[in-house]
């Protein structure tokens, strides 16, 4: 075995956009596999989990893994990787705060239990079949299905994590720097994020045509209007969240003349994400009195899929959970 | 009990695809293999939690369910709002949103060829799996190779960023159009890239038939009964039944080549039906004319093949002259059509091909330039339905609205679910084929084998498992020969 820095690269409830994200270093992960070697990366590598389960306690430097817990395997991983790893990195949204897929929080698993196996309108399953943690086949052999919780957690929800690097999905430039950095002698702050501690709008490209004294009346759909592609968006109407988002994605969806949605998560001050999005919400908007504020947020047609797209893992108010089940 | 865990062989996880996956392989009292499962064992929930969503962020947030093929999804989602919100596309945006498709087509069927299901052929199925990957084709094919993989992938995905703002979960897609058009000096650097795909296109179609087609080994290999399978076979097609990515009626053929059936996008609820197993969470899809009969091929199942192996089968020719030309050599080789599960590969780059030429069309079009990017809708209808070929197959969306105009109903029908039914029979023959008085230690390069038949369709788990896992209470099922149930123990 070679004595360079071992890495693993694990996915959880997640899209595979962050393992992309890695093989978009493009040319840099020719430097990375010279600086590494990578011991587990399922997408891209033939390396098994009994291989994982060989390696020595913390023989791996660095873990980065992408995606929520929402099944007992990818927790049962999670463990192991804690298990065989000095330092575990939660990359991308997903595990940081849930991501979209923590957007599930809000049904508990009963409520879709007709919806998605039995009233589907393509499903025909008649004799109303669900999938079974265990079940006996034709030659009487018996076949597993990991278990299944009722909540998507982020990562720090299951085990330790030492840093955070959000992002739906980070950007090269940001992993790049992120390997570079973990690799050198000097390592941040335990439990931090890896990103500026600043606001979106900071490099925002529209930066200067935001009015300092913003004063929303009507909040604009943008399926219904046409968006100036060079004005401030939430100046315009829209509403962005690039005010309570961390910056370092270089304002990408705005470069495509869309608002941020806030997948780089808030800054170390804030807490809750989507509690932080209605205030933002609620002191941007036009109305002073109760009822004109009233009269704006009802502009807001899905709080919970605008303020919380991300975030909901990580909500105080957390989600909907059906006791017994 | 411990006498049955000894008949079993696990391959956890399976590796060098999208998403999540398991193999097991239980075995006779002969040492034969009874039966290969390929198990789903992830869910995450986009049809349940997409109900109170607006429309139109569901470009946005469907193409979460995958992030290697998120183009697909939110190209699909902007077409399926256009027809929620009874508008048509513009002509300039039209051509953007597949200009910008065809080249996520071209640089998600390289990833394939060169980084996932490759390096089973370039590197060999026996190689060591510390080299059985992209780091193993970069040794063989030599760095200048890899870095014009690398260069190529990366200005097609920059093409993609430029448009989509993102080019992992891009933000182009509205109904009526998209959110931003092409500036006249970006066109030519455009241009050249299109034109430089084509060659790299021909270039990867000839180390295919280098590597793969003159090496007896991999041919007998690629046609042996262990990845052939009479399936039926389905695919998207223009006005002269030839292969279209964005747009047309959707053709299926019988396991002769014989035309079955073609329709409408629109009326999918009516061909298409989802089967539901135990043992699994992805679900099965079938032709409803023919009927679910279980796991097995022929013209009497309603098991159906799509992706690159379909499509081509569904087809009666490619629109432009290069791909048109490396399909006749393909078919002219391998029959028509064509069963082989491992030709798939072969059928990917002739797609390669296609995406080029297309590209080559869309940017020589004065269009594309053009200012006039949205029509903006008047209203929300209460339904809207359409569908693309993603790189692993037919896609479909279907969207209901409540009276205030959010989300009510979505069904998703994705690419590899298409594909779950073959993809399944395909483990467990290659199983049966290839492993014969298995003891339990099985050569890795056997279990490879058996992962190759698989790794041809280029499934994504990710993308089959969008749905939510339903109440998963702890329950045997016993069910007799014919499948049906005997007896449940809670």
């Amino acid at each position: 075995m070679s004595s360079k820095p071992k890495v693993a690269f694990y996915w959880c409830a997640s899209c595979g956009g962050c393992e992309e994200a890695v093989v978009d270093l493009a040319e840099d992960i020719l430097e990375v596999v010279k600086l590494v070697d990578i011991v587990f990366w399922p997408v891209a590598m033939d390396f098994k989990k009994r291989d994982v389960e060989a390696l020595p306690d913390k023989s791996i430097n660095i873990a980065f893994i992408n995606g929520a817990i929402r099944t007992s395997e990818q927790e049962e991983i999670a463990y192991l990787l804690r298990e065989k790893s000095q330092l575990i990195i939660a990359f991308g949204s997903c595990a940081c705060f849930g991501g979209i897929p923590a957007l599930a929080n809000l049904y508990s698993k009963f409520e879709v239990l007709n919806d998605v196996y039995i009233e589907s309108p393509t499903v025909d399953n008649a004799a109303k079949f669900l999938p079974q943690t265990t079940s006996i086949d034709n030659n009487g052999k018996q076949i597993e299905l990991p278990e299944f919780y009722s909540q998507v957690r982020a990562l720090d929800e299951i085990i330790s994590v030492d840093y955070y690097l959000p992002g739906c999905a980070p950007t090269p430039k940001l992993i790049a720097n992120t390997i570079n950095m973990l690799l050198g002698d000097n390592l941040p702050t335990a439990g931090s994020t890896l990103l500026p501690d600043i606001a979106l709008c900071e490099e925002c490209p529209r930066k200067d045509s935001k009015p300092t004294d913003l004063s929303i009346t009507e909040y604009k759909r943008i399926c219904e209007n046409l968006v100036d592609p060079e004005k401030c968006l939430l100046a315009q109407g829209f509403l962005c969240m690039g005010p309570i988002t961390r910056s370092g994605c270089e304002a990408l969806c705005i470069k495509g003349n869309m608002p941020c949605t806030g997948c780089l998560g808030p800054t170390s001050r804030v807490v809750d994400f989507g509690a932080k999005a209605v205030s933002m919400f609620a002191s941007l908007s036009s109305g002073k009195n109760e009822e004109e504020i009233e009269k704006n947020y009802a502009q807001v047609m899905d709080p919970v899929g605008t303020f919380y797209r991300y975030h909901l893992s990580k909500s105080l108010l957390r989600g909907k959970l059906e006791r017994g089940i | 009990m411990e006498q049955q865990l000894k008949r079993k062989v696990s391959i956890d996880p399976i590796t060098r695809l999208e998403g999540h996956g398991r193999i097991e392989i239980f075995f006779d009292d002969n040492k034969n293999v009874e039966r290969a499962y390929l198990q789903i064992p992830e869910l995450r929930g986009f049809e349940k939690f997409c109900e109170g969503r607006l429309p139109e962020d569901m470009p946005q947030i469907t193409s979460r369910i995958c992030g290697v093929c998120p183009t697909a999804h939110h190209i699909a989602s902007a077409k399926t709002l256009d027809k929620l919100f009874h508008v048509e596309t513009t002509p300039t945006a039209k051509k953007i949103r597949e200009l910008v498709y065809n080249a996520f087509m071209f640089e998600d069927h390289a990833l394939h060829f060169y980084i996932l299901g490759g390096p089973d052929f370039i590197v060999g199925p026996g190689a060591p799996k510390e080299l059985r990957n992209v780091i193993g084709v970069i040794q063989k094919v030599g760095t200048d190779i890899a870095k014009q993989l690398i260069s190529i992938r990366k200005r097609n995905r920059e093409l993609i960023s430029y448009l989509g703002g993102k080019v992992i979960h891009p933000v182009l897609g509205l109904p009526g159009g998209v959110a931003k058009g092409i500036d006249e000096d970006e066109l030519s650097k455009i241009k050249q890239l299109a034109q430089d795909n084509l060659e790299f296109a021909l270039f990867t179609l000839d180390t295919f038939k280098r590597i793969i087609l003159e090496n007896t080994e991999y041919l007998n290999l690629v046609t042996s009964p262990a990845y052939t399978h009479q399936t039926y076979y389905m695919g998207m097609v223009d006005s002269e039944n030839r292969v279209n990515f964005y747009d047309g009626m959707i053709r299926v053929v019988d396991p002769n080549g014989k035309e079955s059936i073609k329709f409408d996008p629109q009326e999918y609820r009516n061909h298409i039906g989802e089967h539901v197993e135990p043992w699994t969470y992805i679900k099965f899809c079938y032709l409803k004319k023919v009927g679910w009969k279980g796991f097995k091929d022929g013209i009497d199942s309603g098991i159906y093949c799509v992706a690159p192996l379909g499509r081509l089968n569904a087809c009666e020719g490619m629109a432009t002259p290069k791909a048109q030309q490396a399909y006749e050599e393909y078919i002219k080789t391998l029959g028509k059509p064509v069963h082989y599960t491992l030709a798939t590969h072969w059928a990917r780059i002739i797609e390669i091909i296609y995406a080029s030429e297309r590209m080559i069309e869309l940017v020589n079009d004065p269009e594309i330039t053009g200012k006039d990017l949205r029509n903006i809708p008047s209203k929300v209808g209460k339904i809207g339905i359409a569908a693309v070929e993603a790189p692993r197959g037919t896609l479909f969306h279907h969207y209901e609205t409540d009276s205030k105009g959010l989300l009510r109903k979505v069904n998703l029908i994705v690419a590899t679910q298409n594909n779950a039914g073959r993809i399944s029979l395909s483990i467990d023959k290659s199983a049966k084929e290839l492993i014969k008085n298995g003891d339990g230690n099985i050569p890795d390069e056997l279990l490879n084998k058996i992962e190759m038949a698989f790794r041809a369709y280029d499934p994504c788990f990710g993308c089959a498992t969008h749905y939510l896992p339903s109440k998963l209470p702890f329950t045997i099922t016993l069910r007799d020969s014919q499948g049906k149930i005997i007896k449940r123990i809670f």
